[in-house]
């Protein structure tokens, strides 16, 4: 638990809403670099996790620590760490008031980040990389779902995010724009890029993951590296998910 | 016949032409848009403020709440309940005898009065309308490091605004047509120069209706223009 390269050390999480218990005492750590990929039945908590890391839900106890900061402090400065760490949603969650180009620049100029030239550079950069700078000036509701989704990596990448989180960010999508949205994500995480992805497509967790994590009952079940996982699973429950979903 | 005629073309006469009565009219309905345009702003302002104070209150979790947040929003429930459980006209005396009643600046009492009456049904209006806006805009502004104020700034409210237009454009109709009511504290509107004309003149008919045409007009218009706007800001959706 004292790693010292862990960016993210989560610490006897519990998450409950209301009576019911999503998050049961969870404590487990994310190294930098890491590419760890959350699967799980739904409703196991999966999702309430990756929320929590960020804040996005507030836990009932324990700690989350980023990069050395209890960010579940009250005096932590909650925006000055999220600014740090990219989220991307499952419906993309994308501006539908302003271009793309806004989209992508708007957080780095508000938070002081970077002049509007700037974020302007940066945005035509990373819009470049996946593919899609002619859509600059686009609004959101003219994009198809895998050119949004691909946006809103965008939009998190401009922040420079120290590690990016990555809730089911396929599963809003048709089938034939999946894999677009994979490759961008697997580019990010040949980059280096310390990731956390909610996700149900078992090919991308087999190629990408350093680890996968299995969540049931609010708990981390089991947990390995993707052949642990899928060649060897050891716990019932996973045996039983994955006769599912492979 | 020809006599009955002749006394409506003498009625129209006396109540719009003698003595360029209809200048008078034209005075009290100026009156009356600047009444309104006042108490339009002091409305959006106050109703923005109040809804979001409201909603912020309402979001933010249970036992999370902050004092200062808390009094705010008991401040600003007291506001709404007050303004819209009293009669419009009962405001307006309030605030013409008893508040100002040593003012002599009429304009700036009706504008603050239908301004602040407005603010409280503006605020319902814009609060319906932050609460349309799917909750994961927030939440995307929020995970991307930018503070509430400033997500409520840039994304919720520009599209809450988009989405309850046309209930602003009732409460705008509705605002001038309360306009006449500031007659009752002696201010010169449209109203009170068709009663000061039916006192000179002791014709009702003329001068009533012809107001009552005027305000019609004024609010045809506006409809119109709305609907213009409206049409507008709905295409940018659809780029």
């Amino acid at each position: 638990m004292t790693d010292a390269k862990a960016l993210i050390r989560v610490e006897h999480l519990v998450k409950k809403f209301g009576e019911n218990t999503v998050l049961n005492d969870i404590s487990d750590h994310i190294s930098e670099g890491e590419k760890v990929v959350i699967i799980g039945p739904s409703g196991s908590g999966k999702s309430t996790f990756l929320r929590c890391l960020n804040l996005l839900e507030i836990p009932t106890s324990g700690k989350i620590i980023f990069d050395g900061t209890d960010i579940t402090s009250e005096k932590t400065d909650i925006n000055q760490m999220r600014q740090q760490m990219g989220m991307v949603f499952q419906h993309f969650n994308l501006f539908p008031n302003k271009t793309v180009r806004k989209n992508i620049t708007l957080a780095p100029v508000r938070t002081g980040r970077m002049n509007q030239e700037e974020a302007n550079a940066e945005a035509e950069k990373l819009l470049d990389r996946v593919g899609l700078l002619d859509k600059a000036d686009a609004y959101p509701s003219s994009l198809s779902g895998g050119q949004k989704q691909r946006i809103a990596i965008v939009r998190a990448l401009a922040m420079h995010p120290k590690v990016m989180l990555f809730d089911e960010p396929t599963s809003a999508l048709d089938p034939e724009m999946v894999g677009e949205v994979l490759n961008v994500m697997k580019e990010l995480a040949d980059d280096g890029m310390t990731m956390a992805v909610v996700t149900h497509e078992m090919g991308f967790a087999r190629e990408v993951a350093d680890r996968v994590m299995f969540v049931a009952d609010g708990i981390i079940m089991e947990q390995g590296t993707p052949d642990d996982i899928f060649n060897h699973p050891k716990s019932g429950r996973l045996q039983e998910f994955l006769s599912k979903v492979l | 016949m020809a006599e009955f005629w002749a006394g409506v073309g003498e009625d129209f006469y006396q109540s719009f032409v003698e003595a360029d009565r209809w200048k008078r009219y034209l005075d009290g309905l100026r009156v009356s848009f600047i009444v309104t345009l006042g108490a339009l702003a002091i409305g959006i302002v106050l109703g923005i403020l109040v809804a979001v104070v409201r909603t912020m209150h309402d979001q933010q979790k249970i036992g999370k709440v902050s004092g200062g947040l808390k009094i705010l929003n008991v401040i600003c429930e007291i506001y709404t309940t007050v303004i819209r459980g009293t009669p419009m006209m009962v405001q307006l005396l309030i605030m013409g005898f008893v508040i100002f009643a040593s003012s002599r600046n009429l304009v700036g009492t009706a504008i603050l009065a239908l301004g602040i009456n407005s603010g409280a049904y503006v605020s319902e209006i814009i609060r319906s309308g932050i609460m349309s806006i799917d909750p994961g805009q927030m939440e995307a502004g929020r995970s991307l490091g930018m503070g509430y104020t400033t997500v409520m700034k840039d994304i919720i409210i520009p599209q809450a605004v988009k989405n309850i237009l046309p209930a602003l454009g009732n409460e705008l109709i509705t605002l001038f047509k309360d306009t006449s009511l500031v007659t009752v504290i002696g201010l010169t509107d449209l109203t009170k120069v068709a009663l000061q004309i039916q006192a000179k003149t002791y014709q009702a008919f003329m001068p009533l209706i012809g107001i009552a045409l005027m305000y019609l007009v004024v609010v045809m218009i506006l409809t119109w223009l709305l609907g213009i706007l409206e049409r507008r800001m709905r295409k940018s959706d659809r780029r």
